[in-house]
């Protein structure tokens, strides 16, 4: 699979100007907070469109602002796990997960629901609603949904943000075991070094709306001990 | 004392009847134009809105006249229905079903209204995301979301039909067993000498429906709101 961004935007007197390509399994967006990456996201789902420019999977047009081209969210097929999950309130944890299957009328598939539920462990939740749920447990099902649908791409804004370190070590595992096992290609925006480390097989970095790096994990500031590194450190590649 | 006579009866039987159909054939329309307020904008939005609640400020009798005017018999809707699909609203039950639903319909839009304008456009975006087309996100998220709302209004509006008077009796008139409701029944009754007891009658019989209404949406908000927060 092979995404193409090529888009700019303007969103009151913040622009983005941004041109990358992901072909990886999972392509990092990074950045600090205000660089543009949900926004960038946002536009690859199909929720903004750019003032100019144009977005591709392999042959596919997404976008294409010159020829007019724009494929609404709901055609793109590309799974959405949002930072906040949005989960439906008025339905259960299996209706959630189900929820992508009825709007894309795919054949019911209870061995891909299996491998789902167990890759993330919420098989125990299914009777459950959305307010019974701990904010893992709720980012956990977010992901099944999005995988349900069965996207060809999936977007992960910012999964862990909402989540104290005790829950994003929970989460981490799973995320490796989406990223080895499940064989969807992703685009990961964090703006945590850690998390692009242990997930990104290339790297796009931000500042300020515009590429500004592209690589391999070498393009990530230095580690820090503990882990937390600012995404403001100035780097170059 | 409660003794209701038959033409009493048939007076409620009416009145609820008008109020019942003036509310399911106002329903799908206010949460049409409910949902265009909330959600969409478009030229001539703000006079869509002026017209809609054009019969909360109007006097009723006002809103009658005009009704006459243009679905009486004569009148250039009025007639057109009445020669091509036969249907008359004048000096007819159906009449008393257009005043009231007319005049209910400010009520029921106004919280429809409110609850979409409530609804997190962000699950919105999630369900189109997941693949459901906008007509699907509105029938599977933004309608299941609102729909406190939408029994609110349904039944700010059943309550307003079934108090409605002033339009109604303008449009078609206080025919006992044809468009003679509640309302009008009780203002023909205390003008009359003798009328104290049965217009007493169905003052009370009033003051149940009001209170049943009350109940049963209560009822259904408290259901609605459990459901959307599930526990």
């Amino acid at each position: 699979m092979m995404l193409r961004v090529d888009v700019s935007k303007s969103l009151g007197d913040f622009h983005i100007e941004a041109s990358f390509a992901g072909a990886g399994r999972v392509t990092g967006l990074f950045g600090a907070s205000g660089a543009g990456k949900t926004s960038l996201v946002n536009m690859i789902a199909g929720l903004l469109r750019p003032d100019r420019g144009r977005i591709s999977i392999d042959s596919e047009t997404l976008d294409d602002t010159a020829a007019r081209v724009h494929v609404p969210a709901h055609r793109r097929r590309i799974g959405y796990v949002f930072q906040d999950a949005r989960l439906f309130p008025h339905l259960d944890v299996r209706q959630n997960l189900d929820y992508g299957r009825r709007m894309n009328r795919l054949a019911d598939d209870p061995v891909q629901r299996a491998r789902v539920t167990d890759l993330l462990d919420i098989g125990g939740l299914l009777g459950r609603r959305p307010g019974q749920l701990s904010g893992g447990e709720r980012q956990r099902v977010a992901l099944g949904r999005a995988l349900l649908a069965q996207p060809r791409l999936l977007l992960l804004d910012e999964p862990l943000g909402s989540l104290d370190e005790e829950r994003k070590v929970e989460i981490l595992p799973y995320l490796v075991r989406l990223r080895d096992e499940a064989s969807v290609p992703m685009v990961y925006v964090s703006h945590n070094a850690g998390e692009m480390r242990q997930l990104a097989t290339s790297i796009v970095m931000l500042r300020r709306g515009r590429v500004i790096a592209f690589g391999g994990a070498e393009v990530l500031p230095e580690a820090l001990p503990s882990g937390l590194i600012s995404a403001n450190t100035r780097t170059s590649r | 004392m409660f003794d209701i006579s038959p033409t009493e009866w048939i007076a409620i039987q009416l009145s609820l009847r008008v109020a019942a159909v003036a509310t399911l054939v106002a329903t799908p329309l206010g949460i049409a134009v409910a949902w265009l307020l909330a959600r969409r904008d478009f030229w001539g939005k703000s006079l869509l809105d002026a017209l809609v609640h054009l019969p909360l400020v109007l006097p009723p009798v006002v809103t009658g006249y005009l009704l006459l005017l243009t679905f009486g018999r004569r009148g250039l809707v009025g007639a057109w229905l009445s020669d091509h699909l036969g249907v008359v609203f004048a000096f007819r039950w159906t009449g008393a079903a257009l005043a009231c639903g007319i005049m209910a319909f400010p009520l029921l839009v106004r919280p429809i209204r409110l609850s979409i304008e409530a609804v997190d456009r962000r699950m919105e975006q999630a369900a189109a995301t997941l693949g459901a087309a906008p007509w699907r996100v509105f029938s599977t998220i933004t309608l299941r979301l609102a729909m406190p709302g939408v029994l609110a209004g349904m039944v700010l509006g059943f309550a307003k039909a079934i108090g409605e008077f002033g339009a109604t009796i303008t449009f078609v008139s206080n025919i006992p067993g044809e468009t003679q409701t509640i309302s009008s029944a009780v203002y023909s009754l205390i003008q009359t000498p003798d009328g104290d007891p049965a217009a007493m009658r169905l003052v009370a019989v009033s003051i149940v429906i009001a209170l049943a209404a009350l109940v049963a949406s209560e009822w259904f908000a408290r259901r609605a709101l459990q459901r959307l927060h599930g526990n």
